[in-house]
């Protein structure tokens, strides 16, 4: 499988990165050497195997549904680049 | 007493118990080495105040009456992927500038609670991605080693590379570090000192900054297998807080370390005999082996034979992961926002906040694992990985039935390059670092880096011991019994 510019354009669109278009043919031969790469996984037979889904033997744990914490607001938004009013900011969403 | 900084933990422990010292005079004695190492960048937020705070404290807990903790008074350095309150957190990443976590890692905590005095944060890869700490944010950490009296600039190895050079360099007893695919056992093996990654579920994630949250655990970097064993103990525990912690007891690790592996089995697996492989690192495999028979071990010949298909697995699977993980830093919440012109809605400060706090390995792993996880390609890629790990982490458990204690294997491909030297080979090149240990992320299982030699070079050359889940206490026996055959006592020399 080959990655050409415009699929890479796409995962970077879909990952929320910005590319300029300049860096996209260096970016697509990047990602076709590193597929290259992962593609030795055709050869493994991988007929009735599961996928794994937990390194260990044990099912994820469930706790009580309650609430444990809370009011803590202030330090919930002390980290935010731009909070007004009790809220995190953001760029204008819905005209 | 001088050169405090030089102890071990349990050195320094003993001291302190026999009141032939204080931890203040240990933190003090730390805090100097790490004012004269500028040049190996590795700790990158210090923190004296707080150090010889706690240093006081654990002083006047010494003195007490109570039993005093295992840590009590030891000072050590943390990896910059802890989350430690109100101490700058950065994952070595631009896009963390400025975070001030409100929370303390369990890890750090349970160090904290020990009576570890920290001593400040160190460097890392971006996000723990990479092999030879070049990718972060704070420039490279650079190791204490040299190649004899040339003065090429090494790599102490990545993710945990400032950890590993801090350790090697006599900046702090010991250091936290943390592995996804080989970020302790590397940089410890390049640096000559002991990495333990305990079997996942065993340290507490939570707090720490993840990176592939099925593969990420943390652990000591020390400068003796004891040390590992005093540690990992402070460290280690169950955490109601991360839902994959396990609920076991942790043994007192440190009373495990008789050195008598007589009728252990020990693995060999042939598959680890790769093509190209330095004549070196074979000898010391070699040398290892015998060093284990010697001390009473059965060595047995075994067969791990989709050892080939880990790296790539891997590659499929902690990209998907990390671009989970990662989707967080958006510019909302925490860190960095990117300035924003005229007209641009929230998608551009997305893109734009993530183009500029993201470096470049961070960004390129991030896309692979959007592509990977992508419609289409999910089953293709991502769930054939996930077969693939299956059938990786059954090649362990049907060595271990048939009754292998532990397996031996070298733990790095070569001993450390020069930073830059891998610049322009393609990434592929830069992930075959990891091919001896990220088997053991994908299984789950713990695994210790132990200093074996040196190279014609004088550089640090480590084994690899992997154990059974949950037998840390046993791996580490095994660990120490290599240790003490092997009596590695390489220093490098100061040049810094």
């Amino acid at each position: 499988m080959s990655i050409d510019q415009s699929t890479a354009a796409r995962v970077a669109k879909l990952a929320r990165i910005k590319v300029e278009d300049d860096a996209l043919p260096a970016l697509a031969s990047e990602f076709n050497t590193i597929l290259g790469f992962i593609e030795q996984l055709n050869e493994v037979d991988v007929t009735g195997v599961d996928p794994m889904t937990s390194v260990t033997p044990q099912r994820l744990k469930r706790r009580a549904d309650v609430v444990t914490d809370g009011d803590q607001q202030a330090k919930i938004l002390s980290n935010a680049p731009d909070a007004r009013e009790g809220f995190f900011a953001v760029p204008k969403v819905v005209e | 007493m001088s050169d405090l900084n030089k102890l071990g933990l349990a050195q320094a422990r003993d001291a302190l118990r026999k009141g032939e010292t204080t931890s203040v005079e240990l933190t003090t004695a730390c805090l100097g080495a790490i004012e004269d190492a500028g040049a190996l960048n590795a700790f990158v937020h210090k923190t004296p105040d707080l150090a010889l705070d706690r240093a006081s404290a654990a002083d006047k807990r010494l003195q007490g009456r109570e039993e005093a903790p295992a840590m009590c008074g030891l000072p050590i350095g943390i990896k910059d992927l802890f989350c430690t309150k109100g101490v700058p957190s950065q994952a070595g990443s631009h896009i963390l500038q400025g975070f001030l976590p409100e929370y303390e890692s369990t890890v750090s905590q349970n160090l904290q609670d020990s009576g570890a005095v920290m001593l400040g944060k160190l460097n890392m890869d971006e996000f723990a991605m990479g092999s030879s700490n070049e990718t972060s944010t704070y420039g490279n950490a650079v190791s204490p080693w040299r190649r004899g009296n040339d003065d090429t600039a090494l790599t102490p190895g990545g993710s945990s590379g400032g950890s590993a050079a801090a350790v090697a360099a006599d900046l702090c007893l010991a250091a936290t570090g943390t592995d996804t695919g080989g970020s302790i056992r590397q940089p410890a093996a390049f640096t000559g000192i002991v990495g333990i990654k305990p079997t996942y579920g065993r340290c507490s994630r939570w707090g720490v900054v993840a990176f592939a949250s099925s593969l990420d655990q943390a652990g000591p970097m020390t400068k003796s297998v004891r040390d590992a064993a005093i540690m990992l103990g402070a460290m280690a525990g169950h955490d109601a807080k991360d839902s994959t912690s396990v609920e076991l007891a942790v043994p007192d690790f440190e009373a495990m370390l008789t050195g008598d592996i007589r009728g252990k089995k020990i693995g060999i697996p042939r598959e680890y005999r790769m093509d190209g492989m330095p004549t070196e690192i074979e000898n010391i495999w070699a040398e290892g082996t015998e060093m284990l028979k010697a001390a009473g071990a059965e060595i047995v010949d075994i067969s791990l034979p989709h050892t080939k298909y880990a790296l790539p697995a891997y590659y499929v699977i902690a990209p998907a992961e990390a671009s989970s993980n990662l989707a967080r830093y958006d510019g909302v919440r925490y860190g960095y926002r990117a300035t924003l012109d005229a007209g641009d809605g929230i998608t551009e400060m997305y893109e734009k906040t993530r183009a500029e706090g993201f470096g470049h390995e961070v960004q390129r792993r991030v896309m692979i694992g959007t592509y990977v996880l992508s419609a289409g390609f999910y089953d293709a890629y991502y769930n054939r990985a996930r077969r693939v790990r299956t059938l990786i982490k059954r090649d362990f458990e049907n060595v271990f039935a048939d009754g292998i204690d532990a397996i031996l294997t070298p733990a790095t491909p070569s001993a450390a390059f020069g930073l830059g030297e891998m610049t322009d080979a393609d990434p592929v090149q830069m992930y075959l670092n990891d091919v001896f240990t990220v088997t053991v992320n994908l299984a789950g299982l713990p695994g210790i880096s132990v200093p074996a030699g040196v190279d014609r070079q004088g550089l640090p050359l480590g084994l690899q011991l992997i154990g059974r889940p949950w037998e840390e206490g046993d791996l580490l026996n095994t660990a120490y019994a290599l240790e003490t055959a092997a009596g590695f006592v390489a220093k490098p020399a100061k040049w810094w």
